[in-house]
């Protein structure tokens, strides 16, 4: 499959938020506040890279040669679990401000389901290295695209008057409704 | 969420429903639901929720992995020093799901294809880690085990009602039989990933609106 088909693929048409439903709990809680939706989208989308990049390497170079697929969720979660720690000691020992900005949001990334569910996409769907690279960081750009664009909506929500007995998951969760269908729009240009 | 166990317990009926058990299983089924109590494990409801046999296999899965989670880590709760503490469960809950998506492969492998990659992302769902944070590491194994019951019941119980609105109208079927008469076509929309969202919105629209009609009758 050709990278831009897929770099297309994953931020539009085969969202991860909107069509796959993953990373649904930060996707309703975080998207109140719309820079910190977009720190935190920023943060997913460099984690999502590096660890699926990482989890790649180590699935096709260490498990599938010595027969240790059945190993793959345990492994890909302590990888990811690593990585996050890893990128928190370096960014705050290099750059502290960055880490003032970003390291909030590090820890919670470790159980964010959007991590984990790339790195098992990947492996569902057989994709070379630079394949894998491209999915997963067009998948983390689509992640961002949909909380931000969520946040924006939920500005408005002031101005506007929902039933009360919505509260604000419910709301959110009609709103996205509303997000998905508009983004099956795109469907007939790309698909994974 | 509160760390020891509070609860009011019911002064009339059988024994069983006395208990302080019951109390935190029922705590588990109704203000504890993981769904529209505490919005936890959201990914793994809008996903599965397309037909009821998906659903409730999804439900009895995360149902076995947080009891068998709960009780290893309520039995070590003494162990485990607490700098590590999130990595050694991230292990045991690994292993467990390792175990229930072999189990699936062999046993219901249609359905095991259907759920993809969200029996193994039963490891990142928030129930499991939200219920042994708060619940499992003060309370005994007994206890525990209760409490992982009624929230694993809790789940099940919004995702049938879930599917079943959404596979009935999206499908016009339940558990694959035909229930819409064939003149009436099945709304698609339901069956679509958007449909997903507004079954979840409007379900929590109901919940809220019972439980505020609820709370008014203890009021009066």
């Amino acid at each position: 499959m050709r990278f831009l088909l897929i770099l297309f693929a994953s931020i539009l048409t085969s969202n991860i938020a909107l069509t796959y439903f993953l990373g649904m709990c930060p996707f309703v809680t975080i998207s109140r506040n719309i820079g910190v939706a977009a720190g935190m989208g920023i943060a997913v989308t460099c984690v999502m890279t590096i660890t699926a990049t990482a989890n790649w390497l180590i699935d096709h170079y260490l498990l599938i040669p010595m027969g240790l697929e059945f190993l793959q969720f345990l492994v890909f979660i302590v990888t990811i679990a690593t990585i996050v720690q890893l990128l928190e000691l370096v960014m705050d020992r290099y750059t502290p401000t960055l880490h003032q900005a970003f390291g909030i949001f590090l820890p919670l990334i470790t159980v964010n389901c959007a991590i984990l569910g790339i790195s098992l996409f990947m492996v569902l769907r057989t994709f070379s290295f630079w394949q894998t690279v491209v999915y997963s960081f067009g998948s983390g750009i689509g992640w961002m695209l949909a909380i931000v664009t969520m946040g924006a909506l939920r500005r408005r929500l002031v101005f506007a008057d929902p039933l009360a007995n919505f509260g604000a998951a419910g709301i959110t969760a009609i709103l996205a409704g509303f997000m998905a269908l508009a983004f099956i729009g795109f469907s007939g240009m790309a698909s994974l | 969420m509160a760390d020891q166990v509070q609860l009011k317990v019911p002064k009339a009926g059988y024994r069983l429903f006395n208990s302080k058990t019951w109390a935190v299983f029922s705590e588990g089924v109704w203000h504890n639901n993981p769904i529209f109590g505490m919005m936890l494990g959201l990914c793994s409801t809008l996903a599965v929720t397309n037909l009821m046999s998906n659903a409730l296999v999804m439900s009895v899965s995360v149902t076995v992995v947080l009891v068998a989670n709960s009780a290893i880590i309520s039995a070590l709760r003494n162990h485990i020093p607490d700098r590590v503490r999130m990595i050694v469960y991230m292990l045991i809950v690994s292993t467990l799901v390792i175990t229930v998506d072999m189990m699936l492969r062999i046993c219901l492998p249609d359905i095991s294809k259907a759920l993809g990659p969200y029996v193994a992302l039963i490891i990142t769902n928030c129930i499991i880690m939200g219920r042994a944070e708060a619940f499992a590491v003060n309370n005994t194994v007994p206890v525990s085990i209760a409490d992982s019951l009624g929230v694993g019941a809790g789940y099940t119980f919004s995702l049938m009602i879930m599917a079943f609105f959404r596979e009935s109208l999206g499908f016009g079927t339940i558990f694959g039989l035909k229930v819409l008469p064939e003149a009436m076509s099945p709304i698609q929309l339901f069956a679509i990933p958007p449909g997903a969202f507004f079954a979840l919105g409007v379900f929590i629209l109901v919940v809220n609106t019972l439980k505020q009609r609820q709370a008014k009758e203890d009021d009066a």
